[in-house]
């Protein structure tokens, strides 16, 4: 069983490498730390406020787009292409071959938020000079996008088995913008009464709460975050991960291959 | 045990968008298919065939009826890992090569490492890809060379039962004949083949048994020794220069010339008659041959029969 999830995790993650798409992501994204050490550097005195935020934000979106531009397709294309018969006639359970989709989509994004990260560090020693002991919260930072990374790559997955990747797209961006604010939702829901105030109360709870994972603007400014948050998000991000992939596996194991 | 049984499999899909309605893909089908032999699935296009092998691969589910592959539940992956199954027209991850698919088939059907690479290169060999560079990607493959690798995913991980999807679609008349080679070779190893195709002349060619399907209904399954065997009451004449083709027309025979060599298909009950005009206008007989039926007259007959008849 973990031998078939590796090897499905594996082929995902080396489809993903020899896509030339991708690279033409992170050389944007690399761009975009680049870009940060220029304004960095025409800001004066805020040098690393502005870095942190451009270049932290820059991982995070083109993570985000790299999660959505593919994982959309992620079964749908298998089954458009019909890739997935040969795996599927093989002693290859329906739910070992969502979850190595979920592992090798998710180990891609964290193999290309540490280039990026690596990026980011060097850009930082550029404007800085050196680093100092509150600059560890950046990796706090960098742990909680992965975290976003791969509940975003859960949710895709979850909307590919069953939808066509253009509507899988638009239905991730919209989770990721409504869930990058939840708390405003949160706090907008609390003020109104009765059947709208359950269900905006509802919708705030349902799509993944990624302000709490946003601590770009804290560290920014040399602030730590507490323990216990980390801990909570990351139980946060394994719970929602687990059950957008949950939902994804029942829709999965009853669909047709037409 | 057989190596597949179908007790009344039945498809049907929702089609339509608003206003859902039934349609049909397959009609309850009772089949078996014994070990060793190799069964040919035929039909024009649209009658079922790939239905019927999504059903039995798992890759859709009945509507109503079960199947068993040796013996097994279709869901069971002990089965899956003793079955090969090439999809009509495969297409297959075109950023790997060859020789990392079929590792990769090779890896999720459970092949231990050490065996893999030398396993990998066999069966390359085997469906003639043995001099492919390892390092082509599949996205350069020409049609033939996908449906070889097709065939190779199919047998990587030596199954009992191979499972072929239109398994000569694409290739040349040489690549076809290596194609027929390789199935034969793999009933010769013991193996049971389930084939669909459409193309009679590899099925007769090829095959222990047919199943006849249209429109979803099976319409008859047959052995084609005792198909091809049926004598259907007619002789066909060769003959040699004479000038009796205007008489045996008149006898009622199917007759045309070609140059100076003359060939009739006359029924039984004229054939004597047939043979002494022939004698009377001067022509040299060659040969005399009862007719035999084909694949395609059974393909025909049982496409346009009325009546469903359904033999084990």
């Amino acid at each position: 069983m973990t031998a078939r999830i590796k090897s499905i995790a594996f082929n995902t993650f080396r489809e993903a490498v020899r896509d030339r798409v991708l690279y033409n992501l992170i050389v944007f994204a690399l761009l975009m730390v680049a870009s940060s050490v220029l304004f960095g550097q025409i800001s004066i005195g805020i040098e690393r406020l502005i870095l942190v935020n451009l270049g932290l934000t820059a991982i995070s979106v083109f993570g985000i787009v790299i999660a959505i531009f593919i994982g959309i397709g992620l079964v749908s294309k298998e089954i458009e292409k019909r890739t997935l018969y040969t795996v599927l006639a093989r002693p290859v359970r329906r739910w070992e071959f969502i979850v190595g989709k979920f592992f090798g989509l998710t180990g891609t994004l964290v193999v290309n938020a540490f280039f990026m990260a690596v990026g980011f560090f060097l850009a930082l020693l550029v404007v800085v000079h050196r680093f100092e002991t509150r600059d560890g919260w950046l990796l706090v930072a960098l742990y909680f996008i992965v975290l976003q990374f791969v509940i975003i790559t859960a949710v895709t997955l979850f909307f590919s088995t069953f939808s066509s990747p253009l509507l899988s797209a638009v239905f991730t961006l919209a989770i990721v913008v409504i869930g990058t604010f939840a708390e405003d939702l949160r706090a907008f829901a609390a003020m109104m009464h009765g059947v709208p105030r359950w269900i905006a109360m509802a919708a705030a709870h349902v799509v993944p709460n990624f302000a709490s994972l946003n601590v770009i603007s804290t560290v920014a400014h040399g602030n730590g975050v507490a323990g216990s948050l980390i801990g909570l998000n990351t139980l946060y991000a394994v719970l929602y991960a687990g059950a957008a992939i949950a939902g994804a596996i029942i829709i999965f194991e009853r669909r047709n291959l037409k | 045990m057989s190596a597949i049984e179908t007790f009344a499999l039945e498809k049907t899909y929702s089609v339509g968008f608003w206003r859902k309605r039934p349609k049909c893909a397959l009609r309850p089908l009772t089949l078996t298919v014994e070990e060793g032999e190799i069964f040919g699935y035929l039909g024009p296009n649209g009658a079922g065939k790939t239905t019927t092998l999504k059903l039995l691969m798992g890759l859709i589910f009945p509507t109503t009826g079960s199947a068993k592959i040796l013996g097994m539940a279709l869901d069971d992956p002990r089965m899956k890992a003793q079955v090969g199954f090439q999809p009509e027209q495969p297409y297959f991850y075109d950023y790997l090569t060859a020789h990392e698919l079929l590792h990769y088939y090779a890896q999720i059907s459970g092949i231990p490492a050490g065996d893999r690479k030398r396993r990998v290169e066999s069966v390359l060999q085997r469906v003639g890809l043995g001099d492919v560079s390892p390092k082509l990607q599949l996205r350069k493959f020409s049609k033939g060379m996908s449906q070889r690798v097709g065939i190779a995913q199919a047998i990587i991980h030596d199954p009992k039962l191979v499972f072929l999807d239109e398994p000569m679609s694409g290739l040349d008349p040489m690549g076809r004949r290596e194609v027929r080679d390789l199935i034969q070779s793999l009933k010769d190893e013991g193996k049971t083949i389930f084939f669909s195709t459409h193309i009679l002349a590899d099925a007769e060619a090829l095959c222990d048994r047919v199943a006849v399907l249209d429109k979803g209904e099976l319409r008859g399954v047959g052995v084609v020794a005792d198909l091809t065997s049926k004598v259907q009451g007619k002789f066909e004449v060769v003959w040699q220069g004479g000038s009796a083709l205007r008489a045996l027309f008149d006898l009622g025979a199917e007759c045309y010339m070609t140059g100076d060599i003359g060939r009739a298909v006359v029924r039984e009950v004229i054939l004597n008659a047939a043979i002494d005009e022939l004698r009377r206008n001067g022509a040299q007989i060659i040969s005399i041959n009862p007719v035999r039926a084909t694949l395609e007259d059974y393909f025909v007959e049982r496409l346009t029969a009325e009546v469903q008849e359904v033999a084990q």
